[in-house]
């Protein structure tokens, strides 16, 4: 069987008094679409920093893609990628020139063809030497998609991928990314706030609370456990859950 | 540096390129203040040259003095900006979950700050020639050498300031714009090592700067290169150069366990 696309193990991040994440112990398999769920302050951001390298857990391990994140980073951050809307392009590059950096950053071949293919998957070309500064957030939601995808990474790491968009908007994004998926085999891990989203996309679920995963599961699985109709009760189910560790369902099995 | 791609260094100063060829009037900033300096000094040392007879002797000294202290402040700035665009377009997320290294990320700041000093610079020294009949080229080879040494510091002096600001914030960046000034009376830049006080003379001593431009009026004056004031300026650029760059990797390292990289930006 082969490893596991993420592995996290012990893996805490304390910032003096505060513990934004508490020993999580957690594998993604390859080619699975994983959502990491919680609440504001749950510890996902936190968490994907971790995976991503920009963070450097303050215990605990991180296995991306065979590789150890602590020493071998570099390897595993050439075959992977991230997009977040809160994290966005220069704003005074054009979306081709801004493409076009990070296609040499990730050592691509034919930068042009590549920048071309995903314009014409995206419906980018109409404003490819548009400013990035200067896009609608659907358009800039496309680019950041297509920053992700330009190495075809086998890990994508996705922060509400949805997040802002319109409907129509939303829907072509999570379409393209079951299509991705399916064409790619990549394994993509998300955090989303945005349950129908969760439940169509994902295979399964971690859910964060204060740091800690508190259950875990596929979409189905969570929704007969919790006796619930969908997975956004199940979510509220588990925000507003008592502290007592003994009451999560999870610790209970 | 293990691992380290020339390709991931062009891509960075592409990027840098990308920013500064859309605007034009950065581009005209870069060459004005340079030139606004030569002019202004080169009045004074036109000035000076009547009432003085040191001045006198070294033809064009004040003029020399003021390019060369720009190439220094506009290698520090060039690496300083570089760095304060990824702050203030908040990219440093983006970049560092690639497989950029820390290490292309400043040569490529150091390769971007040489070439906004050869724009900034390099009209002024050309004007000063039908302004005030002086060529800075005149020297010869040892402009090289000066220039260099120069840039050296400069770009020591850059990374310090990237360090400074990823530690403390963009609340830092003003440093970018006074750290050289805050060194400038012990670079004797426009008089003699020998006119500071005693005590201060060791500490102008112990930086790159004091024996470059003395090196400068040696060559001005006497016609001669002085090898010991290159020797000790290469010494001390080797000295300071990895100082910075050991400061600057501690701070990466503590705006990683932080988690600075990711929040940094306006």
């Amino acid at each position: 069987m082969s490893q596991p696309a993420i592995k996290a193990e012990g893996l805490t991040k304390r910032y003096q008094a505060v513990t934004a994440v508490d020993s999580l112990d957690f594998t993604v398999e390859r080619g699975s679409v994983t959502a990491l769920l919680g609440g504001n302050g749950a510890g996902k951001t936190t968490t994907i920093s971790m995976l991503l390298g920009l963070l450097i857990p303050t215990a605990g391990r991180i296995t991306v893609l065979g590789h150890d994140m602590a020493c071998d980073r570099y390897a595993a951050l050439a075959r992977m990628n991230f997009s977040s809307p809160y994290v966005e392009l220069p704003h005074r590059l054009s979306v081709r020139e801004n493409l076009t950096v990070y296609a040499h950053l990730y050592g691509l071949d034919h930068v042009g063809r590549r920048i071309g293919e995903l314009a014409e998957e995206l419906d980018m070309t109409g404003f490819l030497d548009r400013a990035a500064g200067k896009l609608s957030a659907g358009q800039k939601t496309r680019v950041a998609l297509a920053k992700a995808l330009l190495n075809r990474p086998d890990l994508l790491l996705l922060d509400e991928p949805t997040a802002s968009l319109d409907p129509d908007t939303a829907d072509w994004i999570r379409t393209y990314l079951e299509r991705y998926r399916h064409a790619s085999g990549a394994t993509i891990l998300l955090a989303s706030h945005n349950m129908p989203e969760v439940e169509r996309l994902c295979d399964s679920v971690l859910m964060m609370r204060r740091g800690r995963i508190v259950d875990r599961g596929t979409p189905s699985a969570l929704l007969a456990r919790y006796r619930r109709d969908t997975l956004e009760e199940v979510f509220l189910d588990i925000a507003r859950a008592n502290d007592d560790p003994t009451s999560k369902p999870e610790a209970a099995e | 540096m293990s691992g380290f791609s020339p390709r991931r260094v062009y891509a960075m100063v592409l990027r840098y390129w990308y920013l500064l060829r859309g605007s034009w009037p950065r581009l005209l900033e870069l060459a004005y203040w340079p030139t606004m300096q030569m002019i202004l000094w080169g009045f004074i040392n036109q000035f000076m040259a009547q009432q003085s007879h040191w001045v006198a002797q070294g033809a064009g000294v004040l003029v020399a003095a003021v390019l060369l202290w720009d190439v220094l402040f506009r290698a520090q700035l060039g690496v300083s900006i570089s760095f304060l665009e990824e702050m203030w377009s908040r990219n440093l997320g983006h970049l560092f979950v690639s497989p950029l290294r820390p290490g292309e990320w400043v040569v490529a700041m150091m390769t971007m700050s040489l070439i906004r000093t050869i724009i900034g610079v390099v009209p002024a020294a050309l004007l000063a020639g039908p302004l005030f009949g002086y060529s800075v080229w005149g020297m010869g080879l040892p402009l090289g050498l000066f220039f260099a040494n120069l840039m050296v510091m400069g770009w020591a002096l850059g990374i310090l300031v990237v360090a400074l600001i990823l530690r403390y914030g963009l609340g830092a960046e003003v440093l970018a714009w006074l750290l050289v000034f805050l060194l400038s009376p012990i670079a004797c830049v426009y008089y003699p090592v020998a006119v500071l006080p005693g005590w201060l003379q060791p500490v102008a001593l112990s930086l790159p700067t004091a024996h470059v431009f003395e090196g400068m009026r040696a060559l001005i004056f006497d016609g001669t290169l002085r090898w010991d004031s290159m020797g000790m300026a290469v010494g001390l650029n080797m000295v300071l150069i990895a100082l910075c760059g050991g400061v600057f990797l501690i701070a990466f390292r503590d705006a990683r366990m932080r988690g600075a990289l990711l929040q940094t930006g306006e």
